[in-house]
This record gives structure tokens, C-alpha cells and sequence, in this order.
């Protein structure tokens, strides 16, 4: 088992043929995810790949059965690829572009309540989603992955990277890793995250990877002290990050002296979270976590 | 991105939403053209930089004559405004706005921004104008007022209704909120801001609503669709490390200590500075290179780093994932050959192609220290830094 998407998951990709949806769809295969096809507007009824290229989503569902899109389309238009995949019947949508208008993902997150609740999105501004050795939806190195026992939630790319290859190497492995991304409004938040992993029989273990900016942390920290069993580590950046200054990630502003790691850090320790001080001790965190 | 305060206030005159009388002036001879222009019996000389707090910092004050617009004019132009919200330093002053004196009967407050948790644009509202919301959110949360919007119908007009009767106003002056408000929330969408704030927006002696001050911020991710927007861009206030980053797409935030870090990836750049911080060091920026980083940006960045002569040792943090670690190992080899430094640099290098980046670092001749981890790392630049 793992969360969300597995061997057998059939996944296209919006903006196949441009170059980070070739150059990303080509270690997808590589790495065994049933991607099925395609979409970029105009180039339908073509091969890319090997595989199908269909104008709309709609269209590639209705040929292929896919339930998984990854996105790799320019930031304008990246939005109304999201919206598309929703209403084309895609069941999970990865969103790796970064640099979509605020103003816009407050619509598509609108639409997608109201009109799409069990759509899961991932990202924007993300690596994507994995489960290690099954299905790979993303820009994620896939080498340092190992199927396994814990289950992996991030804000930040290159951090899960580091939480991935502790928990490799110490041998634990992953279930799936989700990178949720880093910008303010966006799809699945800790809550989501932590949901699935609790109700995954695979997972034993989670770990999440935060930052400064927002409330996603905090919220995590009361459903982990209400509704999760298993061990949860934490590490949030961002201790030394001065406050209303955005930190790289559209998402990372401490405002109003509000979204502090040390909050953060805080109201996770008051739920009974490991707490990682520094990213390098994250994998003997959960270690220590599973042998109780 | 920030704006100034006239050309925020130019956005709400376009929006009608209405201001005091006024014009900017870049120096003392103009300052007080646009004074006779305006006419009047005294002005208001406001500092025109990207910080608030100006009032309590002396960067807006009264004049009663043309002479006292000269005076005001001349001190501030050229000058620093050192407010709480900027650093020691203060921000420069290159422009001044020249604006009639209103009488004031109230001071309220009203602002638009994005809000995150309610994944909403939010109206937020008091009676308690002119003072730091912030502030009154922490000591007196009763006095705020807070709506939000739903993207997919817009503001509504009993939301704006509800707004003012929290804010006591009368008949009259509900209408002209509702209009400020319609026009507010336009002006925000159509130009994707990330926050509008008036404080104070005045009730006159008159009893109309004028907005005294007007601060905008833009989201960064929509100025290529407003490039009349981006080219208000103003880089005297911004950091000069900071700008010159900007031009190469990289993200870079000042910091005040002397470790200076490159990293890929934002969430590793600041768990980079903290590590430093935590074995005793302080670092001297943030720097996030990008996933998909090139040997030349490395290059640049080093330069950026450098350009600070507060800087005693650089730390290199990669994990490579996209990026691969003998492209990074290439690329600080030929920084530090290009820029000639003589500072101590710790590279960490992990992910892909990490043998191959850890060898050419070896064979390259150069004294750079390598650490296997992020730990270990922070621990042998601080040591070096000393």
C-alpha cells in the first residue's frame, strides 16, 4: 500500500512535449510509472515518447483511463491547466509549475471545493509526488528512493530530498513522499497529508518538513494531538529568517510577526511531535520514533 | 514588488477612490512648483520611500509657507529615513510628495490582502486609523473588522454595508465606503496587488472619506502581465546585493553576519543559514540558486557573495536532484578562479553525479574543504570562519 498513487496508477502529462515535460516524462518511464500519454493543445493525434499526444484532457482520459496529471505548463497558463484536469476526470493532479498568480490559485482552489472536493491537488511550486518503486509524478531525483516504511510531507523540494536519503540510507524507506510546495495558497496541506498516512497500513512512521509563513504547521500540530497514532518528526526552516522578507518560496514570509519557525516549532512540540533541530537529524528522529 | 505612496495614489485615483490633492517632486525648486500649483494655504511633504512608520521618523511633515516646502524638501531629499520598519541604515529619499493639508475629524483603517488560511482576499477594517494594526490586532482584536471575499462572486455590497455600520458611519458615509470598496477590489484584481492598506482613510471635517496614505505591494508572480507596473520597479530602495541577484534570477535576502551561504532550493537555503546560526555562526544571506542552476549562475552568485565585505567564509550547500553535482563542482571551481577570493569555502554536494562533483572539487587544486553532510558543514565553515 502506500497514499495516492501506485504501480497501478495511469498518469498523463500536461505540456508533454515541451522541454520539462519531455525531459521529466522521460524519467518517469524510465522509472516504471504507467504515464499513458499526454496533452499539449494542437499537437493531438501525434507521438511523443512513444505514446499518445491528445489536445485536451478530457480527450486523453477518455482514450487512456488515466486518473493522475502532472503539470509542467508555463506559470500563465498553468492555472487553467489545473482547472482543465478537474473537470477532464482526473482524480489526482500534480502541479510542478512555479510562478502562478496568487489570485488565480484563490479560484482554482474555490472551484475545486465547490465543484471538485475529491480531486487531490498537489503543488503548485512542487517536486511532485512519489511512491518509491511503483510511481514517480515529479522532478524528484528517483535514486535515492527505497520503498519502505515512512511517509514523507514537505513544503520545500530540496528538503525532502534530505529527509528521503536519511530515511534511505538508515534503511526505513519511504511509502510515498508529497511535496505540497511553496506557495501560499495551495492544494493538499499537512492535514490532508497526515489524514492518509495515519489510514495507510504501509506507513509506520511520518515525517513533515515545513517553514516559515501561514498557519499549515500549526493546524498540522492539532490534528496530529487529536487523530495521529503514529510517530511524527518535524523540521521547519527558517529560525534565522528575518521577518517580512520572503524567503525564496512565494509561501515563505513571516508577516505581522506572525508564521515564526519558532511558533511553529512550538505548537508541534506541544503535540507530542519529534522535533529534527537541524535537517541532518531527521532520519535518526524517526528512527528513535519507531523503536518507540 | 512595492510601489511608492503617488503611485499607488495615481492606481486609486484611476479607481476613483479619492485622495488628497497632490504631486511628486524630486527636488526643493520642484517641491515648491507643485505647491503653487496646487495652491492652498499649507502642505503636507511626505518622504516617498518603501518602509512605513515615516511620520514618527520625521519623513512627513507640515510646511505653512512655500519656504517651509523648500526647507522640508531640501533636508529630506538625499537623506536616509531611518523608521522602524527599515534596517540601520534607513532607506534613501529621492522624491518627496507635495499633497493640500486635510482637516481631520477620524482616522480609520482599511486594507485588502490575500488571506492565506481563508484562501480568500480578505477586507480587514477599524475605527482604531493611523495607529499600527499589528499592534491593535494584538492588544485590542475586538476593534478589528474582517470579511472575506469569495474569488468566484467578488466583493457584495451587504459585506461592504456590514463594514460600515462596525465602523459607525453614517448613511452617507456607508455609500461612499461601498464605492471605495467596489473600487478597491477592482483595482486589486485587475492588477493582481497582494496588499492594499490605507491607514489612516480620513473622515474629513466635512464628513467625506479620503484615503490619506496608500500603500501597494504587487504579486511578483503577475508583473508579466502589468509591464507598466514593473517598470515602476525602484531599485534605490532595494538592497544592491539584492537588486543585482534580481537580474539573474536569483534569490538572494541580505542578512546582517559574516557566513555567507549558496544553496539550491529556498527550504535548504534557510535550513543552511539556521545550521550556521546553531553551531555558533551568523550568516550573511540567504541564497537560493534554483533547481535549474548553470555553471555561470554559480559563478554570479559567488560574485554577489563577495560583493559584501562583511563575508569571512562562503558554505556551499547542493543537493543535487535536476541539478547535477559536477556541473555545481565546475562551477565553483571557476568562481573562485574568476573572482580570485581567498575565503575559506566548504562545499557539501550530495545527489546526483556526487562522486563525480566531490572529484573534480579534489582534482581541481583548489583548498576547498568538502563535509559529507549539512552539519558537518556548518561545523567546519563557522571553525574556518573564526
Amino acid at each position: 500500500m502506500s497514499i495516492l498513487v501506485d504501480a497501478n496508477t495511469k498518469v498523463i502529462c500536461q505540456g508533454f512535449t515541451g522541454k520539462q515535460g519531455t525531459f521529466h516524462s522521460e524519467q518517469t518511464l524510465a522509472y516504471g510509472t504507467q504515464l499513458v500519454g499526454g496533452v499539449t493543445p494542437g499537437r493531438g493525434g501525434q507521438t511523443h515518447l512513444d505514446l499518445p499526444v491528445f489536445d485536451t484532457v478530457r480527450g486523453a482520459v477518455d482514450a487512456t483511463g488515466a486518473t493522475a496529471t502532472m503539470i509542467y505548463v508555463p506559470p500563465p497558463f498553468a492555472a487553467d491547466a489545473i482547472l482543465e484536469a478537474a473537470e477532464g476526470g482526473i482524480k489526482v493532479i500534480a502541479c510542478i509549475t512555479e510562478g502562478i498568480p496568487v489570485l488565480e490559485m484563490l479560484k482554482v482552489k474555490a472551484a475545486l471545493t465547490d465543484h471538485y472536493p475529491q480531486v487531490r491537488l498537489i503543488g503548485p511550486n512542487c517536486p511532485g509526488i512519489i511512491t518509491p518503486g511503483a510511481c514517480k509524478m515529479g522532478i524528484m531525483p528517483a535514486p535515492i528512493h527505497k520503498p519502505g516504511r515512512i511517509g514523507i510531507v514537505s513544503r520545500s523540494g530540496t528538503l525532502t530530498y534530505e529527509a528521503v536519503a536519511q530515511t534511505t540510507l538508515n534503511g526505513l524507506g519511504q511509502s510515498t513522499c508529497i511535496g505540497i510546495g511553496g506557495d501560499p495558497i495551495h492544494g493538499m496541506n499537512f492535514v490532508d497529508c497526515l489524514e492518509l498516512f495515519q489510514k495507510d497500513p504501509q506507513t509506520e512512521g511520518v515525517v513533515i518538513v515545513g517553514e516559515i509563513g501561514g498557519t499549515d504547521e500549526e493546524e498540522a500540530a492539532d490534528y496530529i494531538k487529536s487523530s495521529v497514532t503514529k510517530p511524527v518528526v518535524a523540521y521547519i526552516a527558517g529560525v534565522t529568517a528575518p521577518p517580512g522578507k520572503r524567503m525564496g518560496h512565494a509561501g515563505a514570509i513571516i508577516s505581522g510577526g506572525k508564521g515564526t519557525a519558532a511558533d511553529k516549532f512550538a505548537a508541534l512540540e506541544s503535540a507530542g511531535v519529534a522535533l529534527a533541530r537541524s535537517p541532518s537529524d531527521i532520519g535518526i528522529r524517526i528512527l528513535e520514533g519507531l523503536k518507540g | 514588488m512595492n510601489i511608492h505612496e503617488y503611485q499607488a495614489k495615481q492606481l486609486f485615483t484611476e479607481y476613483g477612490i479619492p485622495v488628497p490633492a497632490g504631486q511628486p517632486a524630486w527636488n526643493a525648486e520642484g517641491a515648491k512648483q507643485q505647491a503653487q500649483t496646487l495652491g492652498g494655504e499649507s502642505w503636507m511633504v511626505k518622504a516617498q520611500v518603501h518602509a512605513g512608520g515615516r511620520g514618527k521618523a520625521g519623513g512627513v511633515q507640515r510646511a505653512q509657507t512655500l519656504d517651509q516646502v523648500i526647507d522640508i524638501t531640501h533636508d529630506l531629499i538625499g537623506s536616509q529615513l531611518v523608521t522602524h520598519q527599515t534596517g540601520a541604515r534607513g532607506q534613501p529619499i529621492h522624491c518627496v510628495l507635495i499633497e493640500n493639508t486635510t482637516a481631520i475629524k477620524s482616522e480609520l483603517y482599511l486594507s485588502l490582502v490575500v488571506d492565506r488560511a481563508a484562501e480568500r482576499i480578505a477586507v480587514i477594517a477599524s475605527r482604531a486609523g493611523g495607529m499600527d494594526i499589528e499592534q491593535v490586532a494584538a492588544t485590542t482584536p475586538e476593534k478589528i473588522i474582517s470579511r472575506t471575499i469569495d474569488p468566484l462572486v467578488g466583493i457584495a455590497a451587504y459585506q461592504c454595508g456590514e463594514i460600515g455600520f462596525a465602523l459607525d458611519l453614517d448613511a452617507n458615509q456607508r455609500k461612499q465606503l461601498t464605492t471605495i470598496l467596489f473600487g478597491l477590489y477592482r483595482l486589486f484584481v485587475d492588477k493582481d496587488l497582494s496588499l492594499l492598506e490605507i491607514n489612516p482613510l480620513i473622515i474629513t471635517d466635512q464628513g467625506h472619506l479620503l484615503a490619506l496614505d496608500a500603500k501597494i505591494n504587487l504579486d511578483d508572480n503577475a508583473l508579466y502581465r502589468h509591464k507598466d507596473l514593473a517598470t515602476l520597479y525602484d531599485p534605490t530602495q532595494e538592497d544592491e546585493k539584492e537588486y543585482k541577484a534580481r537580474e539573474f534570477d536569483l534569490n538572494y535576502v541580505a542578512l546582517d553576519g559574516d557566513i555567507a551561504c549558496m544553496v539550491n532550493g529556498a527550504g535548504l537555503a534557510m535550513a543552511t543559514m539556521d545550521v550556521i546560526k546553531m553551531q555558533g555562526g551568523e550568516p550573511a544571506n540567504f541564497l537560493d540558486v534554483g533547481g535549474g542552476t548553470t555553471a555561470d549562475k554559480v559563478t554570479q552568485a559567488f560574485k554577489i557573495i563577495l560583493s559584501d565585505p562583511k563575508v569571512k567564509a562562503i558554505l556551499v550547500n547542493i543537493f543535487g536532484g535536476i541539478v547535477r553535482c559536477d556541473l555545481i563542482a565546475e562551477g565553483v571551481i571557476n568562481a573562485i578562479k574568476e573572482t580570485g577570493t581567498q575565503l575559506p569555502v566548504v562545499v557539501r554536494l550530495e545527489g546526483t553525479h556526487v562522486e563525480k562533483g566531490k572529484a573534480l572539487l579534489k582534482e581541481s587544486g583548489l583548498s576547498v574543504i568538502a563535509a559529507d553532510d549539512l552539519s558537518e558543514a556548518a561545523q567546519k565553515i563557522v571553525k574556518v570562519g573564526e
